[in-house]
């Protein structure tokens, strides 16, 4: 479903150029739950950011369910986001002062292809596969623990069925314990919905919760291998 | 993104903020507020002058002596010094406009009056019975005066109430009271009702005395100062206007009209040159006002701009979601045009409200018309457009990973 060919990222700072990508190659299957490792700085977010079709390689080719995703417009590229891709971040990001509802709900502003009248039923089964208890789902989202805001942004990146869920460092903000609790989540979703996810940390542990690594050092594959 | 999804991210916008959202709002509320109250100021202006012009006479035409005056001109008044008017130009205009229904020769000055050692300075109308007719003058006490009385040169005087209060003091009944105009002893026999108005048009502030009477005891000759004539119906207007022009260049031996000696001017031409003017005065009023609506839309565009650069990673996260950006631009330009469309609502009410106490504290009139009104919902929408623009451009064209790291 992923293809990567020769992907190289290159950041233009001061004049100079500084390669963070450096030809990658991989492919990545549907239902796949993969981790992507390697040390701060070796261009995994950047990696992230193409692959959930917020960014473009600089050259090479990024196949998205056969189609080339690298050469699209802006338009196009939102239109990838709202229907294939969900991400959960470091920070959750979700939206203060709303509740957990209107959180989880926010997608489908975006996504034409879900009428009002389905969105409550959606957002209500995408909280219930992410094990938030019910009584908090009229919450604010920040009155709530680390680890329910994270279920919450993965509720929210899972409500429209995206092909693949990208989540970037999402324990980086929790402790170990909350970290296992999230890290279950995706594990169960994996299996039960079938849905791809990349995963993305520093933490060797942390990537041993996905069935495949593929581990990144400066802008390299340097392994790639089933946990 | 829908329209009622964009309504509903609107209001959790706004009402997320509420203390901010309610002061922008309060500027574009004064800013409208003053417009529409401004506006209602030279709107009830523009209706007196109109209603005060209608109330000199209806289908009437001045004829007055002396040449080049332009309707632009008459406003500056007291023309017709010149003595190329005579008693017999009224006398052909009676003879052959048959449109003309009435004609008033009218001779006037300002002269000084004295009645028991009291003293005053006012005018004195020359003028023949019909003229109380045309101008739909009330003898309130006495009587008016005759034909008869007119014919004999009697010295008979009927008094506005402003002279007479002037003369004898407030409310004093004068009738049979002797005064002086110009050594003539005088007979007041009538005291016309007030008509009210100040300044232009006061028709309280004068004395009427027989025209022979005028032009044989106080000014001497037989040049009028004006001729008034009452057309019998208002679409014969242009024709008794070029009828009576015509006349009267022949009679006076005028072949081109650019040389003429007299001026003719009709109650159109006086409404459309006074509403040139109050309009001039709306205008600037209104333009008053627009200076603190502008003040409310750069509280407007200081706002969206916070706003934007406060909710960084909610543009990160909304264009991660899939937000085109269109749909980012949208969001934030239907804040700053709901803050502006509902601040232009209560706008409109406090400035109704604004211009009913006016009239009531001041006694100024008012009127709020329904253009007003429409304009200053449209301009406060368009400010919101205008001022909103710019920082939902600069929300919509963010990079979503640069704002995803915003700090
Ligand atoms: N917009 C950018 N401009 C210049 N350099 C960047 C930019 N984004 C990331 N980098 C650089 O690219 C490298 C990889 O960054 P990143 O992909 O965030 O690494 P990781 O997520 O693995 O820690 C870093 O050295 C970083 O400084
Ligand atoms: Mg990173």
């Amino acid at each position: 479903m992923i293809k990567c060919i020769d992907i190289t990222k290159i950041y233009n700072t001061g004049g100079s150029e500084v390669p963070v990508l450096k030809n990658v190659n991989f492919e990545i299957n549907k239902g796949e739950f993969v981790a992507i490792v390697g040390p701060s700085g070796s261009g995994k977010s950047t990696l992230m950011h193409i692959l959930g079709a917020l960014d473009r390689p600089t050259s090479g080719k990024y196949f998205l369910d056969n189609k080339d995703v690298s050469s699209l417009t802006d338009e196009e590229l939102a239109q990838i986001r709202s229907q294939k891709i969900g991400f959960v971040f470091q920070s959750f990001n979700l939206l203060p002062r709303s509740s957990v509802l209107r959180n989880v709900s926010l997608p489908f502003i975006y996504d034409k292809k879900v009428s009002r009248n389905e969105r409550q039923a959606k957002a209500e089964k995408a909280l219930l596969a992410v094990g938030l208890e019910k009584d908090r789902w009229q919450h604010l989202s920040n009155q709530l623990s680390g680890g329910q805001m994270q279920r919450v942004a993965i509720a929210r990146a899972l409500v429209n069925d995206p092909d693949i869920i990208l989540a970037d460092e999402p324990t980086g903000n929790l402790d170990s314990k909350t970290g296992e609790i999230v890290l279950e989540t995706f594990r169960k979703i994996n299996q039960e919905k079938g849905h791809t996810i990349i995963l993305i940390t520093h933490d060797k542990r942390v990537a041993s919760f996905a069935r495949r690594t593929i581990e990144i050092k400066d802008g390299l594959i340097v392994a790639d291998f089933k946990n | 993104m829908q329209a009622p999804d964009l309504f509903e991210e609107t209001f959790f916008s706004l009402s997320a903020n509420k203390s901010r959202s309610i002061l922008t709002i309060l500027g574009i509320v004064i800013g409208i507020a003053s417009v529409i109250t401004m506006i209602s100021v030279g709107q009830g202006a523009a209706q007196d002058i109109t209603g005060r012009i209608e109330s000199l006479g209806t289908n009437l035409l001045v004829i007055s002596p002396g040449s080049g005056q332009q309707a632009g001109t008459i406003v500056r008044g007291g023309a017709g010094s010149a003595e190329t008017l005579k008693i017999s130009d009224a006398e052909a205009i009676r003879a052959s406009v048959p449109e003309a229904e009435l004609v008033a020769p009218v001779v006037n000055s300002r002269k000084q009056v004295i009645a028991k050692g009291q003293n005053t300075n006012t005018s004195i109308y020359g003028i023949e019975t019909n003229y109380f007719t045309i101008k739909a003058i009330v003898v309130e006490n006495g009587s008016a005066f005759t034909d008869r009385q007119n014919t004999s040169r009697a010295k008979v005087a009927v008094l506005g109430p402003t002279a007479n209060t002037d003369l004898f003091g407030e409310g004093f009944n004068s009738v049979g009271q002797k005064i002086k105009i110009n050594n003539q002893e005088f007979t007041v026999i009538g005291i016309t009702q007030a008509k009210g108005g100040t300044g232009f048009g006061n028709a309280d502030d004068l004395i009427y005395i027989p025209l022979n009477t005028a032009l044989q005891y106080i000014s001497g000759s037989d040049s009028l100062s004006s001729i008034n004539v009452q057309v019998s119906e208002a679409e014969l207007m242009t024709v008794a206007q070029a009828e009576i022009q015509d006349l009267l260049l022949q009679r006076h031996r005028i072949n081109d009209p650019a040389n003429a000696d007299f001026s003719i001017v009709s109650q159109a031409d006086l409404l459309s040159s006074l509403s040139s003017v109050s309009d001039t005065l709306t205008m600037l009023l209104g333009a008053i006002g627009g200076i603190s609506l502008i003040v409310g839309g750069i509280g407007i565009m200081n706002m969206m701009l916070t706003t934007v650069t406060e909710r960084t990673r909610e543009i990160g996260l909304r264009k991660s979601l899939g937000a085109t950006k269109n749909d980012i631009s949208w969001q934030f330009l239907a804040e700053s045009v709901a803050l502006t469309f509902i601040g232009g609502i209560i706008g409109i009410m406090i400035g109704y409200l604004a211009s009913l106490a006016v009239t009531k504290f001041s006694g100024i009139n008012t009127n709020i018309t329904m253009s007003s009104v429409l304009i200053a919902v449209g301009v406060s929408g368009l400010i919101g457009i205008l001022f909103g623009y710019y920082p939902a451009r600069r929300a919509a064209k963010m990079d979503p990973i640069e704002a995803l790291r915003y700090q």
